[in-house]
Order: structure tokens, then sequence, then C-alpha cells
């Protein structure tokens, strides 16, 4: 079938789409955006999160023929290329608290720590855990990842007055 | 090779799957993506109900709610927590945030795990599920619903259109325990509502038989010494033999199995913990909450 779909703010339109491949496929293999990762593809590890009409979800478990004409964030979405010498305030977080290991899970957990932070500005450490609970980290660094999230909430709810760091 | 259908009302979809009773239903993708993505052998159709707006809302008609059946667990979570506080608290404890805004309560019903976590809660309220075919509207009580791992009584050419049930008058809850804090099968769940308005008492087990599967024996042994002893206008304190027992009953209607997850031992020692535990905070939650406002 042909499909359009808007990742990103850009609109696709492709050919050929298979009605039940995922969306993780149309957008890593057929857009070519690498940064959502395939690992499960059974929607219990959160690598493929994205954001599908504003709603975080795997894309794994995303028929193709569900996403036409729909608006898709991914988390190439978060740091536009041109945007690289001033990381979004998330990944920003992430690199500072070291919550960065391996970086697989990473993208996930971004996409994840984004939806959060839309529906919850303050969270706690509960409920940043229990928001992240579909995102697994197979370094196990969720110490590091649940600090990240925090400090990226800590700094949007009260920016630096000054960027002298 | 599978043909992907994509009605756009639902009398064309109900045409759709009288013509093929073959197709699978398909709406967040949580259960029927998961199959494919293993590598099963695809279904020969597939039909699409995300275009199907109506089937995603809810509403209230009198005494009673009426579920769509593409309603999101987040949905459900999120909007009916006041009028269905059982099967909000149920929606929550489902997957991760990922699943809950992709799944179904339809979709949970007709892939019919034994271990789901909506199932429960559907037996204790005495929910009737509504299917829909060209040869008409029929409801089946949640009770009559399942006939075994997968299995409903759906028929082929039928798509679960809604789910109607009571609004609450008490208190409900459910309880379940698993491998992980989340995105986990159960191995074990109990839930529970108390209906004072008709001194009713309704369970739901899931995970301890071939199907998920209400607490009888339970039931009738709590209803009877609620009655007894005047308890639902005293509002008294339930005793610890009470407590006790009501769990042991439970434990004793299930037919559990040895799997990966967990040993039958466990799932019928754990579905009694649950069922004592989940009786006394919702009786708790009764004497000092509801019958205030009754």
């Amino acid at each position: 079938m042909r499909m359009t779909l808007t990742v990103n703010g850009e609109r696709h339109v492709l050919d050929d789409v298979r009605e039940t491949e995922s969306l993780l496929y149309v957008l890593r293999e057929r857009i070519g955006l690498p940064g959502t990762k395939n690992a499960c593809e059974q929607g219990r590890c959160g690598s493929c999160s994205v954001q599908l009409d504003g709603l975080l979800c795997c894309s794994c478990l995303v028929p193709a023929a569900q996403v036409h004409d729909r608006p898709v964030r991914t988390v190439e979405g978060l740091s536009p290329p041109g945007c690289q010498e001033e990381p979004h305030p998330l990944p920003r977080a992430f690199l500072d608290a070291g919550a960065v290991q391996c970086g697989f899970c990473t993208p996930g957990m971004l996409m994840a720590t984004e939806d959060l932070l839309s529906r919850s500005p303050d969270p706690d450490e509960a409920e940043v855990r229990a928001a992240l609970a579909g995102n697994l980290c197979r370094c196990s660094g969720y110490q590091h990842i649940v600090d990240a999230v925090l400090l990226a909430a800590a700094r949007l709810k009260a920016p630096a007055p000054e960027a002298g760091r | 090779m599978m043909e992907f259908l994509l009605p756009r009302h639902w009398d064309e979809a109900l045409a759709m799957m009288a013509a093929r009773p073959t197709t699978v239903p398909v709406a967040g993708g949580t259960e029927v993506m998961v199959r494919l993505n293993a590598g099963d052998a695809p279904p020969d159709v597939v039909l699409d109900l995300s275009l199907l707006g109506a089937a995603a809302t809810w509403r209230r008609q009198e005494g009673t709610v009426r579920l769509g059946a593409t309603l999101t667990y987040t949905q459900l979570a999120d909007e009916l927590s006041g009028l269905l506080p059982g099967v909000a608290e149920a929606a929550a404890a489902v997957g991760s945030r990922q699943i809950r805004n992709r799944g179904t309560l339809g979709g949970g019903l007709g892939a019919a795990w034994p271990a789901g976590d909506a199932h429960p809660i559907l037996l204790a309220c005495r929910a009737e599920i509504e299917l829909d075919s060209v040869r008409g509207t029929r409801r089946v009580p949640a009770r009559d619903f399942y006939t075994g791992p997968g299995r409903t009584v759906r028929e082929p050419d039928e798509l679960i259109s809604a789910v109607v049930l009571p609004v609450a008058d008490g208190p409900q809850s459910f309880a379940w325990v698993g491998r992980r804090a989340a995105v986990t099968l159960s191995t074990a769940s109990f839930a529970m509502a108390l209906w004072p308005a008709r001194q009713g008492v309704g369970t739901g087990m899931g995970g301890v038989a071939d199907r998920p599967l209400p607490a009888l024996a339970a039931e009738e042994f709590l209803a009877g010494v609620l009655a007894d002893r005047e308890a639902w206008r005293s509002g008294a304190p339930l005793p610890p033999d009470v407590l006790r027992r009501f769990g042991e009953l439970a434990a004793q209607d299930t037919a559990p199995v040895d799997d990966v997850r967990a040993s039958a031992a466990y799932r019928r020692h754990a579905v009694e913990v649950l069922a004592r535990r989940t009786l006394a905070r919702t009786w708790e939650n009764y004497r000092t909450e509801w019958r205030s406002c009754a």
C-alpha cells in the first residue's frame, strides 16, 4: 500500500508498505531513522518507544496501516539536525547524570521521560520508576536514569538564570 | 498473503466479519502484533478497528456503564475511577504506559488469557459482554464468556462491541502478584466488588485455572456471614477467621497448573492470600468510606 505519515514534522510518502509491518520497521528501514531501537519486538522492553498522536507506544506493535496520515514523534525529534551544539534538556540531563552506559535503551528512556514530564512536570522518584517500568536497561543502570529524569524535571521547572556552566 | 481490511463504519466491519469468518480483529496491536512479530503463522485476514471511533467511547445509561470495546486501558484508568473504581484499578495494572496507551478492553477479552488483568473485575462486577454480528446483538455474562485458554463463546463472525456493567455503589479492588512489579503476566490475581444496595458480593480470579473464574463458594460464604451478622448495616469489622475462611474457599475453587512462571501450589497459595487481603482491604474501605454515604 501507499501511505503517508508525518515524522517529527516532516511528511513522508511511502510505497509498497505491507499493512502489518511495524511502525518500527517503517521508521528504521524505510525512512532511515535508526534512533528508535529494535530489541524484543514484543512490547516488553520499550526500546522502540515513540509518540503516535501524542501517545507513548511501542512502535514494534503498531501496524503500519494504522499510522497512515498520523503524526509520529521519535527520539530524533528531540535534537533536530543543526541543534547538536546545545542538546535538548532531556539528553543533556542524561549525559550529566551519567545515565548512558551502552546507550541502547536511551532513546526509549528519553521518549518515556518526555511523556512523563509532559503529564507530570514535578514527579517524585516512585512516579519516575513507575513511568519507566516499560523500559528495560540491560546494563541495569536504573539509578542514574532515575537521577537523570529528576534532574531534567528540576531544570525544566527552574531554568538556570545564567548559562555559565 | 495476508489481507488487511480497513472498515470505516461498524456495519461495514460486521459485513466483513460475516464474509470471512477466519478474520482476526486488531485494535491496539498488543496481542496480534506480538504474535506476528514472534513468527506465528499470519492470519488470512486482519480487520482493523482503529478507525471506528465510536467503539472507543463510553457512556452512562442510568445505573450502568457501557464501555466501547476499543477503549484503551489508559482511558479506563483515567476516566472511570469514579463510576467503576475496580475497572480503573485493574486497567492501571496492565503492562506499561506504552501498552496501556494502545491495548484495549475488547482486545484483552478476545485474547482471553487466563491471567489477563481485566477479567477478574469484570467477573466480580457481573459484567456483560456485548457481541455483535450481522445476525444481531447478544449479551453474554462475563461468567459464561470464557471457555478455556484463549477461548471464548465469541462466534467467528462476531465482534466484541462493548462491555456493560453496573455503576459501583460500594468499594471494589484488584490485587495481583507477578515476577516483576510491572510488564509481566500476573501469576495470580483477585478482584472483589461489594454491592451494598443489594447486599451482593462479587469476585474474580485470574491465573489460577484454564480461564478466569469467580470464587463462587467464597462469595456465597461471605454473603451469608454479612447477612447473618447484619454487617452491611452495622459495618462491624470482620474477624480473622472469616477472612481466613474466605481465602481458603477461594483457593479451593481453583484448578491451577505448573508452568514457567509458577507452580500450581504457589498459585493456589498466592490466590488464598490475595483473597484474604483483598477482602480485608475492601471491607475496611466499605466500613470507613462507603457506608456513611449509602
